[in-house]
């Protein structure tokens, strides 16, 4: 499968070999586990298996979530409390589920901004960068059903506002948001649908997944120098990479025990910490909460949402300009998808020549203000839409599009690259082959 | 770099969502009362919830329901712990339920729950320690919330102890000041002054200890298997972290040739 020179699998019994020539999963699956790796890979290459691991767990408690749970306006928000008294592991079940959504989003953007420091999405890696953000556009969906499903307050007028914003679109919005909801308004119809869809998406997430990892298998992993696999021959091969099984699987698996163990701490100790207090009051279309404020892991986008106004002049030459067609209601539906369409297309953006931001001095300065920028986006996000918040989320929704369609072009031409290590074991060697604190390692630890 | 991202990450949620607890605390002023089951190891005090049991039955169901509570958990562990003989009695004594096969209403039993009651156009309190957020600070970044608790239980206590003796009169409903009612003024007459219950243990019927105990018995209602999410949180962190020091070992172990060979040693 992959373009990196190594060992296949061979059959060895009459077994084995009757089986691979009618059906080679075998070797499908030691290809897959022992598939070379590059060995300087750092800490920041674990968030893969930890998504892996988020999306089981999520279907795995969804699962049994489901056979206790009742899609009806009137019955979901007790049977959800059913769940949490009566089904025996109930209440951890669903701390579990509600929890997990929070983690996997938080390995997602830690994944997503290491794909964008190290240069992950540049050629030839652009299909798999394509893919992940296929999956991450589905997990903000399912995530977003699955809030509605409880049928707090917050899933209620949650819904009621993200489905409103596809009544902004021109001449067709209404029909659509309509024909989204079933319904004109937020009723039964559109709980049952969001059920079936919050059901469906994760095992269309799971099916991108396989081929996310089917396309980087084919490239091979990206590493924190970007520079390539020697693949000229197999010896060459070996000196840059390790064989996943069992170097990469320990390491992941060292890692994930450790996020897990804060993951069960938060689970445990502090379930809601990370919900709202509003979604333990059954919906009421009647009742407005003060404050409508979506999961954390969507503020960033609710803030660009939000961030422009009919007073930003922007938006105003535009209205003016489309005569009016692009209210500034529809500009921040714009704004808040194209913000996700940009970091799509980061891989065309992005014209230097160079992958690893370890080699990029200017570039690095800008993706840590990018980061930075992310945060305050997602802390005015939570705030009220008044007074200096606005005056805050406006300006750092306008460096998220700045960074993407001005930095990235400009900085391609303009920033001068350090120079990079001819090869990864020169950047492995580099790093732990320093001898001095060798010997007393040696000897605390023989290595057989 | 990993560390920065991490640090960065858990800015974001903290931030963030302090602001959305933030949100739902509203302007009342909520008190930092301090309750046995904050903190990762708080536990029930069971006279306490049994205390407060008795004012949420003389006082509170007169006008509120827990339509999600079921009378037979007042005996499971982790809660009031009523012996079985004393479930039925309270739950015969105190609650009657329609029964639509008699077509008629009977004494509840212990399979059912505790009745709604919305004859005075009351919440429900089932959830109500849960439906609030309680003291947010310092300065409103959440800090005490991530390692006290979300603080319903602070909230119902400030309220049920907030009142200032004004009324005022608006749209022909009498409203009653509160400083912990967000808005401050709330529709509910003051349901305790203070020696409103006479306690068999002989604990304080003051206002403020009799609020705590109702507060307490609510946030049981709200979150009835805490005892039991706590301990199994602690064993799985406990054997997961045992779990990270073996992988670690592991790790290392697998590890060791490969970054002998690095430095030019031998690697066996």
């Amino acid at each position: 499968m992959s373009g990196i020179p190594h060992d296949h699998y061979e059959p060895t019994s009459g077994a084995e070999k009757w089986l691979h020539k009618r059906l080679p999963i075998v070797g499908l699956m030691y290809d897959t586990i022992m598939i070379p790796t590059p060995k300087n890979l750092n800490w920041m290459w674990i968030w893969g298996i930890v998504l892996t691991f988020c999306l089981v767990l999520q279907i795995v408690t969804g699962i049994v979530l489901a056979m206790h749970y009742t899609p009806h306006v009137d019955m979901a928000f007790a049977s959800i409390e059913h769940i949490m008294r009566n089904v025996n592991g109930g209440h951890m079940l669903r701390y579990l589920h509600m929890n997990g959504a929070s983690l996997f989003f938080a390995a997602v953007y830690l994944h997503i901004f290491r794909g964008l420091y190290y240069g992950s999405y540049k050629s030839p890696r652009e299909i798999t960068w394509i893919i992940g953000m296929l999956i991450y556009v589905l997990m903000m969906g399912t995530a977003f059903m699955g809030y509605v499903l409880p049928w707090g307050q917050m899933s209620f007028w949650g819904a009621t506002v993200i489905t409103g914003l596809f009544g902004a679109i021109p001449f067709v919005g209404d029909a659509i948001q309509t024909w989204l909801l079933g319904g004109p308004a937020v009723d039964n119809a559109t709980l049952n649908r969001f059920f079936s869809l919050h059901y469906l998406l994760p095992f269309v997430i799971a099916g991108l997944v396989a081929v996310h990892i089917w396309a980087f298998h084919t490239t091979g992993n990206n590493n924190p120098t970007g520079v390539e696999v020697r693949r000229t021959s197999k010896a060459e091969a070996e000196k840059d990479t390790l064989p996943f099984w069992p170097y990469f699987v320990m390491k992941d698996l060292f890692a994930l025990a450790l996020i897990l163990a804060i993951f069960f701490a938060i689970v445990g100790f502090m379930p809601n910490y990370l919900g709202h207090p509003d979604n333990y009051v059954e919906a009421n279309p009647l009742v407005t909460p003060a404050h409508i404020v979506p999961e954390w892991y969507f503020l960033p986008f609710y803030a660009i949402l939000r961030a422009f106004t009919a007073d930003v002049w922007v938006v105003m030459l535009v209205d003016f300009v489309t005569g009016g067609i692009i209210d500034a209601k529809f500009f921040g539906v714009l704004a808040m998808f194209g913000a996700i369409i940009v970091l799509a297309l980061a891989p065309w953006l992005d014209t230097s020549a160079v992958r690893s931001g370890r080699y990029r001095p200017m570039f690095k300065w800008w993706f840590w203000l990018f980061v930075v920028n992310f945060v305050v986006l997602t802390w005015v996000g939570a705030q009220p839409a008044e007074g200096i918040y606005t005056w805050i989320s406006l300006i750092a929704s306008a460096y998220w599009f700045a960074f993407f369609l001005v930095i990235l072009p400009l900085l391609g031409v303009i920033e001068k690259p350090l120079p990079q290590p001819a090869t990864i074991e020169d950047d492995f060697k580099e790093h732990y082959g320093k001898v001095e604190g060798g010997a007393g390692d040696a000897a605390a630890t023989p290595a057989e | 770099m990993l560390k920065k991202l991490t640090l960065s990450a858990a800015m974001a949620m903290v931030l963030g969502t302090s602001g959305g607890a933030l949100a739902a605390g509203g302007d009342g002023h909520t008190e930092d009362f301090s309750f046995s089951f904050e903190g990762p190891f708080g536990t029930y005090d069971q006279m306490q919830l049994q205390r407060g049991l008795q004012v949420y039955t003389e006082v509170c169901a007169g006008c509120h329901g827990l339509q999600y509570v079921p009378l037979r958990t007042l005996g499971d562990p982790g809660g009031p712990g009523l012996p079985e003989d004393q479930v039925r009695a309270y739950a015969e004594q105190n609650f009657e339920v329609f029964d639509a096969d008699l077509d008629d209403f009977r004494p509840a039993k212990p399979t059912d729950n505790f009745p709604a009651n919305v004859d005075a156009g009351a919440p429900d309190l089932s959830l109500m320690a849960k439906g609030r957020a309680g003291f947010h600070g310092p300065y409103g970044l959440g800090i005490n919330q991530f390692f006290q608790g979300m603080g319903g239980a602070e909230y119902v206590a400030s309220l049920l102890v907030g009142y200032t003796g004004e009324e005022k009169e608006e749209a022909g409903t009498i409203l009653y000041e509160n400083t912990a009612f967000p808005g401050g003024w709330i529709s509910m007459a003051p349901p305790l002054y203070g020696d409103d219950v006479d306690y068999e243990d002989g604990s304080s019927t003051e206002l403020e200890a009799v609020a705590k105990d109702v507060s307490a018995f609510l946030m049981w209602t709200a979150e009835p298997k805490l005892m039991a999410r706590k301990e199994a949180g602690f064993v799985a962190v406990l054997f997961l972290s045992v779990l990270t020091v073996l992988l670690y070992l592991t790790n290392k172990r697998i590890w060791a040739p490969v970054k002998k060979r690095a430095k030019g040693q031998p690697a066996e």
